[in-house]
């Protein structure tokens, strides 16, 4: 029996997903143990790659989607949805990463552009997908081009929140600028912001994003996640944060009680005790222009 | 009347903003002490998994059984209806659930994402007309006790279900904006 009412790839299903996310923790993982160790700490889902971005960063290169078994091995080991990266504009990568079966891909600065005019077209996938941005602009260009989730870019593989905050305060900022216009100045406000016209005519009238926003871009520490989660971030990547610490299990199993009870400072002190080791961390200003990954896409 | 949404992980917030709809006082819950004066509590989707682990850490199973035993309300959505279940399928090792519901529900069922749907589904006592269901990597309830009513189905599989004050559905209401399901909790399940 079937059922002619039924549709797959909808935008509602693909935004659900990110909506079933929310109030979690998104890890990096490069190995099928990573992905155990991850789903037993509460994350919500996993980001399957070859590298952590401070190993991209590090060993320098072109940054490429990881390898299908990767991939492969990571989904068989958990139960949690999987995602995995592409690089901007490589549509490709994304057809590959959905044959895969993988949940979400991002479209990623972590990796190397593949196209230095166009992102993927995100309407043509089955499968949803998540942008990083810098400010509202950048956001709703992304969601115009098919985006069900948004992230902060902050930068990535440093330890470093500085940026993360920035984009996120840049974000809601933003919003609330556009909220305060009156209907006549939406249209200048669109040109400001190089968005479409109807998207931030939606944020004029809603006071918030038309899709999940995470924070990603130097997540080290339980209070990170909590401070982005105060500043309205909906939950949290965490990329080479944990599984760079000195005790990844016991670090990973914090920050998700720390991105849970995020308003409650008594219980991110006792999460935050003895976690060992958090990762080293890099100045921004240490990084070359050319080599800060948030420049990446537009 | 006061109904809670535990706020552990996952879509609470649109569960608590269809109850203020409803012109319900609705709770989002973060530790146990907050089920203490409730009539009703929404467990919503999100990641079982990662809930599951949260109301362990925070001390929720026997506070969430010893509320539901003297008369609360609860209904689980999606991830929700898998931590309501008697026996789950396809868990992760040691996946714990409360046992609320003799309802055996099998884990993301229905597919990955990529299998995730909508469709128009037929809920017994809702008046007008089919209820827009949205799946997402749903899972399904497989066997239901004899004290369980079936709800609703979907191409023969058993996608909403209820046992006295409790309920069961697979699939998100609170996605859609719909408040038919929420109503249905509040007057005809924590009402009864």
């Amino acid at each position: 029996m079937s059922d002619s009412s039924k549709e797959i790839g909808t935008l509602r299903v693909k935004t659900g997903l990110a909506e079933m996310l929310k109030g979690g923790v998104i890890m990096d993982v490069v190995s099928a143990d990573q992905a155990r160790i991850a789903e037993d700490a509460g994350a919500v889902a996993v980001m399957a790659l070859e590298r952590v971005p401070a190993d991209i960063r590090a060993t320098g290169g072109v940054a490429r989607m990881a390898d299908p078994t990767i991939v492969e091995q990571i989904i068989d080991a958990v139960s949690i949805p999987v995602m995995a990266k592409c690089r901007i504009g490589h549509f490709v990568e994304a057809q590959v990463l959905e044959s895969l079966g993988v949940d979400y891909v991002d479209e990623s600065e972590v990796l190397t552009p593949a196209d230095e005019q166009y992102h993927v077209n995100k309407w043509d996938f089955t499968i949803p997908f998540v942008c990083g941005c810098r400010n509202l602009g950048e956001g709703l260009r992304r969601i115009a081009e098919g985006a069900a989730m948004v992230r902060t870019k902050g930068e990535p593989g440093t330890g470093n929140i500085v940026e993360a905050v920035r984009h996120m305060r840049q974000v809601s900022d933003e919003i609330a600028w556009v909220v305060g216009l009156s209907e006549e100045q939406l249209f200048d406000a669109a040109k400001e912001l190089g968005a479409p016209s109807e998207l931030v005519k939606w944020v004029h009238e809603n006071g918030k994003l038309p899709v999940v926003n995470f924070a990603a871009g130097g997540i080290a520490t339980p209070a990170d996640a909590a401070l982005m989660m105060q500043l309205g971030s909906d939950g949290v990547f965490v990329g080479s944060g944990i599984f760079k610490s000195g005790d990844p299990a016991v670090r990973a199993k914090a920050i998700v009680e720390a991105t849970t009870h995020f308003e409650d400072p008594e219980i991110i002190a006792k999460v935050s005790r003895n976690l060992g080791e958090a990762m080293v961390g890099i100045n921004i200003p240490d990084i070359p222009q050319a080599e800060r990954m948030q420049e990446r896409g537009w | 009347m006061r109904v809670g949404v535990l706020a552990l992980q996952g879509a609470f917030r649109e569960h608590v903003m269809l109850l203020e709809a409803l012109e319900v006082a609705a709770v989002s819950v973060r530790l146990p002490q907050q089920l203490e004066d409730l009539d009703g509590l929404i467990i919503p989707g999100g990641e079982s998994t990662a809930i599951g682990k949260l109301m362990e850490s925070y001390s929720f199973y026997d506070p969430i059984k010893l509320r539901q035993g003297q008369g609360m309300a609860v209904w689980g959505t999606c991830a929700g209806a898998i931590l309501v279940a008697n026996s789950v399928l396809d868990g992760v090792e040691g996946q714990r659930s409360l046992g609320l519901m003799d309802i055996t529900v099998r884990r993301n069922a229905f597919g990955r994402q990529v299998d995730s749907f909508e469709v128009d589904l037929a809920v017994a006592h809702l008046h007008g007309g089919d209820f827009r269901g949205v799946f997402i990597r749903a899972p399904w309830i497989e066997a239901v006790g004899e004290d369980v009513t079936v709800l609703a189905r979907h191409e023969g599989v058993v996608v909403a279900a209820r046992q006295g004050r409790m309920l069961a559905t697979v699939f998100h209401p609170e996605l859609t904006g719909d408040p038919r399901i929420h109503r249905y909790f509040i007057e005809d399940v924590i009402g009864a």
